[in-house]
Protein backbone atom coordinates (compact mmCIF):
# COMPACT_ATOMS: atom_id res chain seq x y z
CA UNK A 1 0.00 0.00 0.00
CA UNK A 2 3.07 2.43 0.85
CA UNK A 3 4.34 1.94 -3.09
CA UNK A 4 1.33 2.59 -4.22
CA UNK A 5 0.86 6.31 -1.62
CA UNK A 6 4.53 7.24 -2.57
CA UNK A 7 3.74 6.25 -6.05
CA UNK A 8 0.69 8.96 -5.93
CA UNK A 9 2.78 11.65 -4.48
CA UNK A 10 5.58 10.99 -5.98
CA UNK A 11 3.94 11.01 -9.50
CA UNK A 12 1.47 14.10 -9.28
CA UNK A 13 5.00 16.28 -8.39
CA UNK A 14 6.59 15.07 -11.49
CA UNK A 15 3.96 15.44 -13.94
CA UNK A 16 2.82 18.72 -12.29
CA UNK A 17 6.13 19.97 -12.50
CA UNK A 18 6.28 19.05 -16.23
CA UNK A 19 2.72 20.30 -16.90
CA UNK A 20 4.01 24.24 -15.06
CA UNK A 21 6.73 23.95 -17.73
CA UNK A 22 4.49 23.27 -20.64
CA UNK A 23 2.32 25.57 -19.61
CA UNK A 24 5.30 28.49 -19.27
CA UNK A 25 6.94 27.70 -22.77
CA UNK A 26 6.20 29.19 -26.27
CA UNK A 27 5.03 28.12 -29.04
CA UNK A 28 2.23 25.98 -28.17
CA UNK A 29 3.44 23.13 -30.76
CA UNK A 30 7.08 23.27 -28.69
CA UNK A 31 4.91 23.09 -25.29
CA UNK A 32 2.64 20.13 -26.79
CA UNK A 33 6.37 18.48 -26.14
CA UNK A 34 5.66 18.38 -22.26
CA UNK A 35 2.35 16.70 -23.01
CA UNK A 36 4.30 13.72 -24.15
CA UNK A 37 7.26 13.93 -21.46
CA UNK A 38 8.29 10.74 -19.15
CA UNK A 39 6.71 11.91 -16.29
CA UNK A 40 4.74 9.24 -14.92
CA UNK A 41 7.81 7.24 -16.02
CA UNK A 42 10.09 8.86 -14.21
CA UNK A 43 8.11 8.50 -10.84
CA UNK A 44 6.95 4.59 -11.33
CA UNK A 45 10.03 3.56 -12.71
CA UNK A 46 12.16 5.50 -9.37
CA UNK A 47 9.98 3.25 -7.53
CA UNK A 48 10.34 0.24 -9.47
CA UNK A 49 13.88 -0.18 -9.19
CA UNK A 50 13.53 0.32 -5.82
CA UNK A 51 11.28 -2.61 -5.00
CA UNK A 52 11.80 -4.79 -7.58
CA UNK A 53 15.05 -4.01 -9.06
CA UNK A 54 16.38 -3.12 -12.46
CA UNK A 55 15.44 -6.23 -14.27
CA UNK A 56 12.09 -5.36 -13.79
CA UNK A 57 12.27 -1.75 -14.69
CA UNK A 58 14.41 -2.94 -17.86
CA UNK A 59 11.33 -5.26 -18.98
CA UNK A 60 8.96 -2.14 -17.63
CA UNK A 61 10.29 0.22 -20.17
CA UNK A 62 10.96 -2.57 -23.37
CA UNK A 63 7.04 -2.54 -23.06
CA UNK A 64 6.71 1.51 -22.77
CA UNK A 65 8.48 1.73 -26.20
CA UNK A 66 5.19 -0.07 -27.56
CA UNK A 67 3.56 2.49 -25.65
CA UNK A 68 5.23 5.59 -26.75
CA UNK A 69 4.68 4.39 -30.47
CA UNK A 70 0.86 3.99 -29.49
CA UNK A 71 1.50 7.54 -28.30
CA UNK A 72 2.17 9.09 -31.47
CA UNK A 73 -0.51 7.53 -33.20
CA UNK A 74 -2.47 9.32 -30.50
CA UNK A 75 -1.61 12.79 -30.97
CA UNK A 76 -2.04 11.91 -34.61
CA UNK A 77 -5.71 10.94 -34.45
CA UNK A 78 -6.53 13.52 -31.91
CA UNK A 79 -4.84 16.39 -34.08
CA UNK A 80 -6.92 14.82 -37.47
CA UNK A 81 -10.19 14.37 -34.92
CA UNK A 82 -9.88 18.33 -33.78
CA UNK A 83 -9.24 20.13 -37.36
CA UNK A 84 -10.78 17.50 -39.65
CA UNK A 85 -13.48 15.53 -37.96
CA UNK A 86 -14.46 18.72 -36.32
CA UNK A 87 -14.42 17.04 -32.66
CA UNK A 88 -14.96 18.94 -29.30
CA UNK A 89 -11.31 18.43 -27.44
CA UNK A 90 -12.63 15.86 -24.55
CA UNK A 91 -14.47 13.82 -27.25
CA UNK A 92 -11.62 13.74 -29.36
CA UNK A 93 -8.74 12.84 -26.31
CA UNK A 94 -11.10 10.24 -24.88
CA UNK A 95 -12.31 8.80 -28.31
CA UNK A 96 -8.61 8.38 -29.31
CA UNK A 97 -7.52 6.05 -26.47
CA UNK A 98 -9.25 3.78 -28.08
CA UNK A 99 -6.63 3.74 -30.70
CA UNK A 100 -4.07 3.80 -27.99
CA UNK A 101 -4.76 0.67 -26.12
CA UNK A 102 -5.19 -0.96 -30.07
CA UNK A 103 -2.04 0.34 -31.08
CA UNK A 104 -0.12 -0.29 -27.79
CA UNK A 105 -1.48 -4.31 -27.21
CA UNK A 106 -1.56 -4.84 -30.92
CA UNK A 107 2.70 -3.96 -30.99
CA UNK A 108 3.37 -5.75 -27.91
CA UNK A 109 1.65 -8.75 -29.27
CA UNK A 110 4.05 -8.71 -32.48
CA UNK A 111 6.78 -8.09 -29.90
CA UNK A 112 5.59 -11.65 -28.33
CA UNK A 113 5.30 -9.35 -25.04
CA UNK A 114 1.83 -10.32 -24.16
CA UNK A 115 3.06 -14.46 -23.77
CA UNK B 1 16.05 35.12 -32.18
CA UNK B 2 15.32 31.87 -30.20
CA UNK B 3 11.81 30.83 -31.16
CA UNK B 4 11.09 29.86 -27.89
CA UNK B 5 10.31 31.79 -25.10
CA UNK B 6 9.86 31.29 -21.59
CA UNK B 7 6.88 33.26 -19.71
CA UNK B 8 6.56 32.36 -15.83
CA UNK B 9 3.46 34.97 -15.66
CA UNK B 10 1.05 32.57 -17.96
CA UNK B 11 0.99 29.75 -15.15
CA UNK B 12 -1.75 33.21 -13.71
CA UNK B 13 -3.60 31.67 -16.37
CA UNK B 14 -4.38 28.74 -14.70
CA UNK B 15 -6.62 28.31 -11.47
CA UNK B 16 -5.70 26.37 -8.83
CA UNK B 17 -8.15 23.36 -9.22
CA UNK B 18 -7.00 22.82 -12.84
CA UNK B 19 -3.32 22.42 -10.77
CA UNK B 20 -4.57 19.83 -8.68
CA UNK B 21 -6.56 18.17 -11.29
CA UNK B 22 -2.75 17.36 -12.98
CA UNK B 23 -1.33 16.54 -9.77
CA UNK B 24 -4.24 14.15 -8.87
CA UNK B 25 -4.26 13.02 -12.16
CA UNK B 26 -0.68 12.07 -12.55
CA UNK B 27 -0.78 10.81 -8.86
CA UNK B 28 -3.51 8.22 -10.27
CA UNK B 29 -1.58 7.31 -13.75
CA UNK B 30 1.33 6.63 -11.75
CA UNK B 31 -0.42 4.74 -9.33
CA UNK B 32 -2.29 2.67 -11.66
CA UNK B 33 0.71 1.87 -13.69
CA UNK B 34 2.20 0.18 -10.97
CA UNK B 35 -1.36 -1.83 -10.02
CA UNK B 36 -1.32 -2.94 -13.17
CA UNK B 37 2.31 -3.81 -13.06
CA UNK B 38 2.33 -6.05 -10.04
CA UNK B 39 -1.33 -7.69 -11.36
CA UNK B 40 -0.58 -8.43 -14.80
CA UNK B 41 3.66 -8.05 -14.85
CA UNK B 42 6.05 -5.73 -16.15
CA UNK B 43 5.24 -6.15 -19.69
CA UNK B 44 1.81 -5.24 -19.60
CA UNK B 45 2.54 -1.77 -16.85
CA UNK B 46 5.68 -1.21 -18.95
CA UNK B 47 2.78 -0.05 -21.53
CA UNK B 48 0.95 2.09 -19.04
CA UNK B 49 3.97 4.42 -18.86
CA UNK B 50 3.25 6.23 -21.98
CA UNK B 51 -0.43 6.32 -21.33
CA UNK B 52 -2.01 9.27 -22.79
CA UNK B 53 -4.14 10.38 -19.29
CA UNK B 54 -1.91 13.64 -18.81
CA UNK B 55 -2.28 14.75 -22.66
CA UNK B 56 -6.68 14.20 -22.34
CA UNK B 57 -6.01 16.76 -18.94
CA UNK B 58 -3.68 19.22 -20.84
CA UNK B 59 -5.30 19.44 -23.84
CA UNK B 60 -8.68 19.96 -22.24
CA UNK B 61 -7.46 23.43 -20.02
CA UNK B 62 -6.21 24.44 -22.80
CA UNK B 63 -9.28 25.02 -24.75
CA UNK B 64 -10.93 26.35 -21.68
CA UNK B 65 -8.33 28.74 -20.91
CA UNK B 66 -8.33 29.85 -25.13
CA UNK B 67 -11.96 30.09 -24.54
CA UNK B 68 -11.74 32.04 -21.47
CA UNK B 69 -9.09 34.59 -23.23
CA UNK B 70 -11.22 35.15 -26.12
CA UNK B 71 -14.57 35.64 -24.49
CA UNK B 72 -13.27 38.06 -22.35
CA UNK B 73 -12.04 40.13 -25.71
CA UNK B 74 -16.38 39.13 -26.88
CA UNK B 75 -15.54 36.22 -28.91
CA UNK B 76 -16.51 32.79 -28.89
CA UNK B 77 -13.22 31.38 -28.76
CA UNK B 78 -13.98 27.23 -29.31
CA UNK B 79 -12.75 26.73 -32.59
CA UNK B 80 -9.93 28.78 -31.17
CA UNK B 81 -9.27 25.91 -28.16
CA UNK B 82 -9.46 23.01 -30.87
CA UNK B 83 -6.94 24.33 -33.06
CA UNK B 84 -4.62 25.32 -29.89
CA UNK B 85 -5.41 21.63 -28.89
CA UNK B 86 -4.52 20.76 -32.12
CA UNK B 87 -1.43 22.44 -32.19
CA UNK B 88 -0.67 20.92 -28.55
CA UNK B 89 -1.34 17.40 -29.99
CA UNK B 90 1.53 17.83 -32.58
CA UNK B 91 3.85 18.82 -30.24
CA UNK B 92 3.14 15.44 -28.33
CA UNK B 93 3.96 13.15 -31.38
CA UNK B 94 7.23 14.59 -31.51
CA UNK B 95 7.35 13.95 -27.77
CA UNK B 96 6.03 10.48 -27.80
CA UNK B 97 9.33 9.92 -30.10
CA UNK B 98 11.37 11.14 -27.55
CA UNK B 99 9.58 9.32 -25.05
CA UNK B 100 11.07 6.35 -27.63
CA UNK B 101 13.98 7.31 -27.43
CA UNK B 102 14.03 7.08 -23.29
CA UNK B 103 12.72 3.84 -23.03
CA UNK B 104 15.18 2.53 -25.68
CA UNK B 105 18.45 4.32 -23.54
CA UNK B 106 16.93 3.41 -19.89
CA UNK B 107 16.06 -0.54 -21.08
CA UNK B 108 19.96 -0.70 -22.39
CA UNK B 109 21.48 1.13 -19.73
CA UNK B 110 19.64 0.71 -16.33
CA UNK B 111 21.29 -2.31 -15.49
CA UNK B 112 24.63 -1.08 -15.30
CA UNK B 113 24.12 2.07 -13.42
CA UNK B 114 20.87 3.19 -12.30
CA UNK B 115 21.17 7.46 -12.10
CA UNK B 116 23.14 6.85 -15.40
CA UNK B 117 20.10 5.22 -16.89
CA UNK B 118 18.25 7.91 -15.87
CA UNK B 119 19.68 10.60 -16.53
CA UNK B 120 20.92 9.52 -19.96
CA UNK B 121 17.30 8.55 -20.66
CA UNK B 122 15.91 12.11 -20.01
CA UNK B 123 18.72 13.31 -22.07
CA UNK B 124 17.22 11.16 -24.68
CA UNK B 125 13.67 12.38 -24.71
CA UNK B 126 15.12 16.17 -24.58
CA UNK B 127 17.34 15.75 -27.55
CA UNK B 128 14.90 13.94 -30.01
CA UNK B 129 12.37 15.62 -28.58
CA UNK B 130 14.19 18.78 -29.42
CA UNK B 131 15.26 17.71 -32.30
CA UNK B 132 12.45 16.49 -34.12
CA UNK B 133 10.99 19.68 -33.22
CA UNK B 134 13.09 21.98 -34.91
CA UNK B 135 13.17 19.95 -38.10
CA UNK B 136 9.46 20.07 -38.58
CA UNK B 137 9.79 24.01 -37.89
CA UNK B 138 12.39 23.89 -40.39
CA UNK B 139 10.21 21.64 -42.97
CA UNK B 140 6.97 24.12 -42.53
CA UNK B 141 9.07 27.64 -43.43
CA UNK B 142 10.63 25.53 -46.44
CA UNK B 143 7.01 24.93 -47.40
CA UNK B 144 5.95 28.09 -46.82
CA UNK B 145 8.67 29.71 -48.50
CA UNK B 146 7.84 27.01 -51.54
CA UNK B 147 3.91 28.54 -51.55
CA UNK B 148 4.97 32.33 -51.54
CA UNK B 149 7.13 31.90 -54.53
CA UNK B 150 5.03 29.90 -56.70
CA UNK B 151 2.32 32.20 -55.72
CA UNK B 152 4.30 35.30 -56.47
CA UNK B 153 5.56 33.87 -59.84
CA UNK B 154 1.99 32.85 -61.11
CA UNK B 155 1.09 36.80 -60.25
CA UNK B 156 3.76 38.04 -62.48
CA UNK B 157 2.78 35.48 -65.14
CA UNK B 158 -0.73 36.76 -65.02
CA UNK B 159 -3.94 34.89 -65.52
CA UNK B 160 -3.78 34.39 -69.04
CA UNK B 161 -0.03 32.54 -69.30
CA UNK B 162 0.47 28.68 -68.82
CA UNK B 163 1.03 28.27 -65.32
CA UNK B 164 1.87 24.79 -65.81
CA UNK B 165 5.37 25.76 -66.87
CA UNK B 166 5.98 27.48 -63.78
CA UNK B 167 5.49 24.48 -61.37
Amino acid sequence: MTEYVVGFLLGGVVVSAFSMLGDMLRPKSFAGLFGAAPSVALATLGIAVYTHGADYAARQTWAMTAGAVALAVYGGVVCHLLMRARFRVASATLVAVVVWLVVAFGLLAVAGGLT
Amino acid sequence: MSPISFSPSALKEGRLYEYMIRFALGGAATAFTGLVSSRSGPSIGGLFLALPAIFCASATLIEKHEIRRKREAGLDGRRRGEEAAALESTGAVLGAFGMVAFAVTFSLTVKDSVPTAFIAASLAWAVVSIAGWCVRRKMRMVRRLRSFRRRRRAQIAGPGEDRSALT
